[in-house]
């Protein structure tokens, strides 16, 4: 949305988000951080650089849209809706308290900016698939950006979405697998292979582009790319670590769905912290 | 007493076709079987708003979500199986929880499917569809409630599940009916005993309640077209009056329309209540009257269900 912000600038805020992720998990005792750091990056340049919104006006006809397939990342959506302005920051402590609007899973109108209700995993790229299609309909051009964790990609429906939106000529959506290469099980290949990934997406039809999910540069080249894809869909494959940015989180599915101790928590922020600018 | 025979999803498509032209922001969705559920109608006049999704149910169902989350009014059809339990999660998830825009409209409901055997006969539908908060049930008595209801679903905003089946019934209401969701219609007053149905089990209600006036026994006849919200007024002042009541559903007694009507007795009048319906059980292939007589589900088992519910209340 600004044109003149840097590629430090959004790596500045990625980490800023991802120190918001640490604090709401502690608070809560609970939600996922791992998968919500290795998102860190591509959030920061969705909200703040790629996606035409206006956190002032949620519902202006011609957002862009985003749809979080992975639901349970929604500790990274709500920091970035947040700090992009939708609602205040201030608010993020009350991750999934009784009351609050920010749940454990992203619910359609219950938060500005969050446009589907997702959490149960292998749905949002089908609903994305809709939003695009009623832009074709409508005549729009705003784009719909769907993440979908690696793991759920273990979900049929993901490729029912991927047939379709080849069939329907949704140029107008792009998909992003953030590949952290973890699940809950571990290793996504030792559960059920995802790979070879990229080949796949391909004999369904998407353009994919692979790419360095926490270089920025990257980032947003590809995004460009994606925008600029006149005849079919693509999907952007970012590689990318699970908890980054926190040494003690990387690569490790222990803290997919769990949040700092004490201890943990004092290291995640002073490492965190460290980096901010 | 009775019409002539129709088949309800021939009337929807009548109704999908008529939409296409009153309101551009109807889409209409289908997963390979537009033929058969009559949404073809609609493709034939709209084809730049009809959606063919493939043998995908779950797919479509996201996708439907996402369109009613962009102002489309989204009518998604296919037989009542795979609209109601192939993609019930996606139903809950997508649809139901964020109270979207989409109607599920379903066809090849009940026993009465035939020959398709019971892996087609829906008979679960109701009450898997009715436990899902903000979702409205709709089981329409014939062909013109099925055109009407079609008519007020699109003018409802919000989520919705129609049922029909698939042959031919008799019509038992006006052409140019009125259709409102959520209540009920008395077609036959009566004070000995209540007897509610829904879907085509309707018109043999009817048939029932003209035998059982031969023997002296005037019963009410309720057509509850809408299963949830039920319409509980209506119910509670007939089974006031009456004292007890029997209930009829081409579906089982498990979750459906007997239940629900059980429920809202045991909340205010618990009045004696027996429920007609497949009995926990599956269905199977044969011809729709035979299995229809084979499950209990004619007016003749209705009438016995009066009979013993009038029993009970003495």
């Amino acid at each position: 949305m600004d044109e003149e912000i840097t590629l430090s600038d959004l790596e500045n805020i990625a980490n800023r988000l991802r120190l918001h992720v640490i604090e709401m998990t502690y608070a809560a005792h609970s939600g996922h951080p791992g998968g919500s750091l290795s998102a860190a990056d591509m959030m920061a340049a969705l909200y703040f650089k790629f996606l035409r919104h206006d956190p002032s006006n949620p519902q202006w006809e011609d957002r862009d849209r985003f749809v979080l397939s992975k639901g349970h990342v929604a500790p990274i959506l709500y920091a970035a809706l947040a700090e992009a302005g939708y609602f205040p920051v201030e608010d993020l402590i009350t991750l999934r308290q009784m009351g609050s609007k920010l749940q454990g899973h992203p619910v359609r109108g219950k938060v500005p900016g969050v446009e589907m209700s997702t959490g149960s995993l292998g749905q949002g790229l089908s609903m994305a698939c809709g939003i695009a299609l009623a832009g074709k309909m409508d005549g729009k051009d705003y784009r719909t950006v769907c993440m979908l964790g690696d793991g759920e990609l273990q979900e049929g429906q993901n490729w029912e979405a991927a047939m379709f939106a080849r069939q329907a000529g949704l140029t107008n959506l792009i998909a992003i697998v953030d590949r952290n290469r973890l699940q809950i099980t571990g290793d996504t290949e030792g559960a059920v292979g995802l790979e070879p990934l990229p080949e796949k997406w391909k004999a369904f039809g998407w353009n994919v582009i692979i790419i360095d999910g926490h270089n920025m540069r990257q980032i947003l080249e590809a995004l460009d790319k994606a925008a600029a894809a006149k005849a079919r869909p693509t999907v952007i494959i970012m590689k990318t670590v699970k908890g980054k940015g926190v040494s003690f989180m990387e690569n490790n599915a222990g803290f997919h769905g769990k949040a700092c101790n004490d201890e943990e928590q004092a290291k995640a922020v002073e490492e965190l912290r460290a980096v901010i600018q | 007493m009775t019409g002539e025979k129709l088949a309800q999803r021939n009337y929807y498509g009548k109704a999908l076709a008529e939409l296409a032209m009153e309101n551009p922001n109807v889409v209409v969705m289908d997963a390979d079987l537009a033929g058969s559920t009559k949404t073809s109608d609609f493709q034939k006049v709209c084809p730049e708003r009809f959606v063919e999704v493939g043998i995908a149910e779950s797919n479509m169902i996201g996708i439907a979500a996402g369109l009613a989350a962009s102002g489309k009014i989204v009518f998604a059809s296919t037989f009542g199986v795979f609209a109601t339990g192939r993609c019930w999660e996606q139903i809950r998830l997508g649809v139901a929880y964020p109270r979207l825009n989409v109607k599920i409209v379903a066809t090849h409901c009940g026993i009465s499917v035939g020959e398709d055997g019971a892996s087609h006969q829906a008979l679960e539908d109701i009450a898997i569809m009715r436990s899902l908060p903000n979702m409205v049930v709709i089981a329409p008595a014939d062909a013109y409630e099925a055109f009407a209801a079609t008519k007020a679903l699109a003018a409802y905003d919000g989520p919705a599940y129609m049922r029909m089946g698939r042959a031919d019934f008799p019509t038992i209401l006006e052409p140019d009916m009125e259709f409102e969701i959520g209540k009920a219609t008395v077609l036959r007053e009566g004070e000995d005993v209540t007897i509610v149905g829904c879907g085509q089990m309707v018109s043999s209600c009817l048939e029932a309640a003209d035998f059982l006036a031969i023997e002296g026994i005037n019963a009410e006849v309720i057509n509850m077209s809408t299963i949830k919200p039920l319409d509980t007024e209506t119910l509670i002042s007939s089974v006031t009056k009456t004292g007890c009541c029997v209930t009829a559903e081409e579906h089982s007694i498990i979750g459906g329309l007997g239940s629900a009507v059980a429920e809202a007795l045991c909340d205010s009048v618990a009045v004696p209540l027996e429920r007609i319906g497949t009995k926990d059980t599956f269905g199977e292939s044969g011809k729709p009257a035979d299995l229809m007589v084979k499950y209990g589900l004619t007016a003749s088992d209705i009438i016995a269900a009066a009979k013993k519910a009038i029993s009970r209340r003495m």
